[in-house]
């Protein structure tokens, strides 16, 4: 299917097929059966420029935008959804930077970051702030030079692994919402520990802790932007990642759409491949068409974010939620078309199951999605 | 001072299950892709990797160059030499090339160190997938008067003097040490190539690549191609393999006595 992708697109998509056929495919079931993170694999990715993608050349990126971003987290998705979370979360954790950090931080820590030399990890959630991104607890109090940092984030990406951390904390809690600021911390910050490495259904080979602050010292320049930005800078950059979230779903979809395919042409029951009864048929076909549908979306929210429309905010939860919601459907009937095979951990669709769920919750919840749809629409209609 | 890295590689088709002609005994390369014949891809890897280990040494312009002699259309795989980090590539090309053996094929490529200039490490994959003869790294070394060190399954230490590598014996390993230049050819096991990046195969893309013929490497039309071929192929056939080892130990002249009655009585076995 030709997707009129440009030379470069062509490119990205050759590096990461190769990735995913060479790097991940071989291991990606023991990643996920022993909780292992991928460091080797997105050292890989980081030699093959991929996360160069998001930075502007003048900081060593390549200048290219979310598109590109979410081609390339597609195509790594087919492999394993643990390693694209991964390397898209180490893309969130430097968006705050690169939105609205100052030449000197970006000068600072973008090189390394593109590189891959570097990964970062983006640190908003709480334990009572979840979708209620509002209500976060972390403190951070300016005393001279330096801010100092309590408080504890929960289920962070890459949290322990990362070098460099977006972190939200209020620096002042009398203005509610608008009390909030962006920091940037470094992992060997004096005072910034981890808790233990959380236990989940699926994306098993990404790391997922709890980033603990107890009078962490954070030098006053790591400020990202003013006081008080804390909270748009984190919308920015969630309306930002978002398609490369639903990028991910399209990618985990394709990949058991054809596990499924190639399979019901292989069983044969009642003396016929099973691709040949209807009932199959019809899956595949829905399968299919859902899975195309939710690229288009995706693709096209990714351009409305690379081209800065008033639309984009919408545009992207659109993406994220959509195409979410489908991957978890088509891996589901993945399962279904393999059917007892399909359940056994011999083959890679109840991985692509599990791991799909992921793409409904995080990064707003998909009823979180619903409401900045919802708002955007009563607001600004069309 | 200028440190030279030449990669030889060679344009290969790609399927194993290539046939051959049954009248003119010459491979049927119509129909089958072109690649890099997949020992060089290791060699590419290993002359960035020695580019790479090179660069903390002072005042050394190291730069790795590959090579290939072909028709025009090898400029493919010199492209993927670079998106694979050499940082030039070379063709040599000219009809005269044409029916080369492996001695027509290294007097080019000697020819093309030389004009290269100040090349201190020559390595090529261990043989080609296509010929199998392994024959052109050693005579390379030979018309250069560089030592010759094949089946390297690691380079331990280097420095702009001198290399110390791991070579692969019958059933065992040597280490050894050696004056710079050199021609090395290199097992798969020396090292894991790269995936390329984007902005080497950008780079690759754009890259302009120099071709030179007999006249740039300044050699006689007459010492190339099958005119100044020392061998000519009269017959391919596919050949069962019977490997025995047979151990000779006697004093050396017995031995050689030996060794040469096992050579020619080895047909009518």
């Amino acid at each position: 299917m030709s997707y009129f992708y440009t030379e470069e697109q062509e490119m990205i998509i050759d590096i990461c097929n190769r990735i995913v056929r060479e790097k991940i495919n071989p291991v990606r079931s023991q990643l996920d059966e022993d909780e292992i993170f991928p460091t080797e694999i997105l050292s890989e990715i980081g030699r093959s420029d991929l996360f160069r993608l998001f930075i502007p050349e003048k900081w060593d990126g390549m200048g290219t935008g979310i598109l590109e971003v979410c081609i390339a987290t597609e195509i790594l998705s087919k492999g394993c959804l643990g390693v694209a979370t991964s390397y898209a979360a180490s893309g969130l954790g430097f968006l705050p930077i690169l939105i609205s950090g100052s030449d000197e931080q970006k000068d600072r820590y973008l090189p390394s970051l593109a590189s891959g030399g570097k990964i970062a990890a983006f640190g908003l959630t709480e334990a009572d702030a979840g979708s209620d991104a509002g209500s976060i607890k972390t403190k951070a109090k300016l005393e001279g030079s330096n801010y100092i940092l309590n408080g504890t984030k929960q289920w962070i990406t890459n949290g322990g692994e990362a070098d460099i951390y977006s972190v939200f904390a209020v620096t002042d809690e009398s203005k509610g919402i608008r009390g909030a600021s962006a920091f940037i911390v470094e992992k060997d910050f004096e005072g910034f520990s981890f808790g233990k490495k959380e236990k989940k259904l699926g994306i098993r080979a990404s790391a997922t802790r709890e980033l603990v602050f107890e009078n962490c010292i954070v030098p006053k320049e790591n400020l990202i932007g003013k006081e008080g930005m804390g909270f748009i800078i984190a919308m920015k950059t969630l309306d930002k990642s978002r398609p490369a979230v639903g990028a991910q779903a399209v990618g985990v979809a394709q990949a058991a759409l054809e596990e499924a395919l190639c399979y019901s042409k292989i069983r044969k029951q009642f003396g016929q491949a099973i691709s040949s009864f209807q009932a199959i048929q019809h899956m595949l076909a829905e399968m299919a068409t859902n899975t195309e549908a939710a690229r288009q979306l995706v693709y096209h929210a990714a351009k409305a974010v690379d081209s800065e429309l008033k639309e984009s905010s919408r545009l992207s939860a659109m993406a994220k939620f959509f195409a979410s919601d489908v991957a978890m459907k088509v891996t589901t009937d993945a399962v279904q078309i393999l059917g007892g095979y399909g359940y056994m951990r011999d083959y890679p669709v109840e991985k692509m199951m599990r791991d799909a769920k992921i793409t409904q919750i995080y990064e707003g919840t998909n009823q979180i999605q619903k409401n900045v749809i919802a708002l955007d629409l009563i607001k600004n209609g069309f | 001072m200028k440190f030279k890295i030449m990669v030889c590689i060679k344009q290969v088709p790609s399927s194993t299950e290539i046939k051959i002609d049954p009248v003119t005994n010459t491979l049927m390369r119509e129909g089958a892709e072109n690649i890099i014949n997949p020992f060089d891809v290791y060699a590419i890897e290993e002359g960035v990797r020695i580019r790479e280990r090179l660069a903390d040494i002072p005042e050394l312009e190291t730069e790795t160059v590959a090579v290939t002699m072909g028709p025009p259309q090898s400029e493919k795989i010199l492209r993927e030499a670079i998106s694979l980090g050499a940082d030039k590539a070379v063709l040599l090309s000219d009809r005269s090339f044409a029916g080369s053996d492996t001695l027509a094929t290294s007097r080019v490529l000697s020819a093309a160190a030389k004009k290269i200039s100040d090349v201190k490490i020559i390595i090529c994959g261990k043989q080609s997938m296509d010929g199998d003869t392994g024959q052109v790294g050693p005579e390379v070394a030979q018309l250069l008067g560089f030592p010759f060190i094949g089946y390297v399954s690691e380079v331990r230490s280097l420095d702009n003097k001198k290399i110390l590598l791991k070579q692969l014996k019958e059933k065992k390993y040597d280490i050894i040490e050696a004056q710079l230049p050199v021609v090395i050819s290199v097992l798969k096991e020396i090292n894991n190539p790269r995936i390329p990046g984007l902005k080497n195969m950008m780079k690759a893309k754009n890259a302009s690549i120099e071709t030179w013929g007999i006249k740039e490497l300044m050699i006689d039309a007459s010492k190339v191609g099958l005119d100044g071929s020392a061998t000519r192929v009269v017959k391919i056939f596919k050949h069962e393999i019977n490997s025995n080892t047979k151990m000779i130990s006697s004093d050396l002249k017995a031995q050689i006595d030996e060794i040469y009655k096992e050579i020619f009585t080895y047909d009518k076995n």
